[in-house]
């Protein structure tokens, strides 16, 4: 994996940015991401299964598994680390086949959601789990845009600056949890 | 007989919520700037060196650690000569958590059925447990649990025959299994003995004991030892991106068991592994 000075990308993510990250890149994003997690999964493959409209845009989306604390005053947004990304594997890959473009997690994924990355030409980045403070800063706004029901699991449109990412799983199915470990052990 | 009001418990648990999420302790603190020097792998480096900025930042601004403030596990050991005046100590406790989440800016996690799931909006009700000790004082311990930890625990029941090697095997299966999903460098609690619910109760209050606490038993000190060296030459490594640094510690707590019995079971806290304590 890249120890290398982080990559700065900005706005939507192109199918050639893509097919330019390797698993372990570090990766500084600067644009949109929409927050949505267990609950806001469901309702949105519900929605799917039974041939309805979406309250989200997934063409080109950006998806970041993540329920905030809540902002205190003066702050856009309370602590926003990410959650297990495994838990999302049920619904991914319909999401992935109607556009979305991108995951943040962390964790492991399922063999039929790595299929599905290389299917559709999509990746899934890691944020760091438990960094929720420093993450958080790299967030400039954000707003409650589907789902306000279900409180810190609503969908959540995020402005963010320079988040912190790491490419997990990229385009060709390159995996940092396999290569990562490896790597440091081939060090030693 | 002494007497604590419960609305003296209510405020120190109250305390406890926002402090146990805001401020990592210092030992913990230590444990992961130890663990930074010691890495040789840069990214376990600078992964480690982000986990540490965060730590500040929450300190700094009095925000939680973690986004996710979890679950709020309290033990409890009771003095038998305390008397509680003004309401029960489950109320007492719910209450101080109630407070604590929303004056804190916690997050609230729980929700009220397993299955219909409606959020509470409060973080509670608490999960509570009670012992009842010698003396006139009443010591609250709060753990903040986090669930991407919490779901990658495992509990079996392991034949006697089965021994320190059938024990071994599947604490490691059940760290290997976790890989970077509970958020490394783990604590890992392990329980043996007991029975299946008491086995389980092992584990959690294994997580209680502080980073660099070895099990007063020399026997069971070794076997957290050679556990500990296992599990950090898996590669895992902080936040499972590769590295030295899978796990801070591993803490035994062992208890009588039935003469068919081997009970086991892990359950692993994530590198914010949050209790905080107070003696009234």
């Amino acid at each position: 994996m890249n120890a290398d000075a982080p990559l700065h990308i900005e706005g939507l993510l192109t199918a050639e940015q893509l097919e330019s990250l390797a698993a372990g890149d570090q990766v500084l994003y600067t644009g949109t991401v929409l927050t949505a997690r267990d609950a806001a999964h469901k309702r949105l493959v519900e929605l799917i299964d039974a041939g309805k409209k979406l309250p989200i845009d997934i063409e080109g989306a950006i998806i970041y598994y993540a329920g905030p604390a809540p902002a205190k005053p003066g702050y856009a947004i309370g602590p926003v680390g990410p959650t297990s990304s495994y838990r999302m594997d049920p619904y991914a890959p319909k999401l992935l086949d109607r556009g979305l473009r991108a995951m943040i997690g962390k964790g492991a994924r399922s063999q039929e959601v790595v299929d599905a990355i290389v299917r559709n030409h999509a990746t899934y980045f890691a944020a760091i789990g438990g960094a929720a403070a420093l993450i958080a800063k790299s967030v400039k706004s954000a707003e409650i845009i589907a789902y306000e029901d279900l409180g810190t699991e609503a969908i959540r449109k995020l402005e963010v600056v320079d988040m912190p990412l790491t490419v997990a799983i990229d385009c060709r199915g390159g995996n940092v949890y396999e290569d990562g470990p490896a790597q440091y052990l081939a060090s030693i | 007989m002494r007497v604590i009001q419960a609305s003296v418990i209510c405020e120190a648990v109250k305390e406890l919520c926002i402090r146990a999420n805001c401020v990592m302790n210092d030992t913990l603190l230590g444990a992961l700037q130890t663990a930074q020097q010691e890495e040789s792998y840069p990214v376990a480096k600078t992964t480690l060196g982000c986990m540490l900025q965060n730590a500040q930042i929450a300190r700094n601004d009095m925000v939680p650690i973690c986004q996710d403030t979890g679950a709020a596990c309290v033990f409890v050991e009771l003095g038998q000569d305390v008397h509680i005046e003004g309401g029960l100590l489950a109320d007492a406790i719910n209450e101080g958590v109630a407070q604590g989440y929303v004056e804190g800016c916690l997050r609230k996690s729980m929700v009220d059925d397993p299955l219909r799931r409606v959020n509470t909006q409060d973080n509670t009700p608490a999960l509570i447990t009670t012992d009842v000790v010698e003396g006139d004082s009443l010591k609250i311990t709060l753990a903040p649990k986090g669930a991407g930890s919490e779901n990658m625990g495992q509990l079996k029941m392991l034949k006697p025959a089965d021994g320190i090697e059938g024990v071994r095997d599947f604490v490691l299966d059940a760290v290997r299994h976790a890989g970077p999903n509970p958020c490394p460098p783990i604590i890992v609690g392990v329980g043996i003995g007991g029975n299946f619910d008491h086995v389980a109760s092992l584990a959690k209050r294994a997580l209680l004991r502080p980073i660099g606490a070895s099990n007063p038993d020399p026997f069971y000190a070794q076997l957290e030892r050679e556990l500990l060296k296992e599990i950090n030459s898996f590669g895992t490594g902080p936040a499972g991106f590769g590295g030295k640094t899978t796990a801070l510690a591993v803490n035994i707590e062992q208890a009588a068991t039935h003469i068919a019995c081997l009970p086991v079971a892990v359950n692993i806290n994530c590198h914010v592994a949050r209790h905080e304590e107070v003696v009234l």
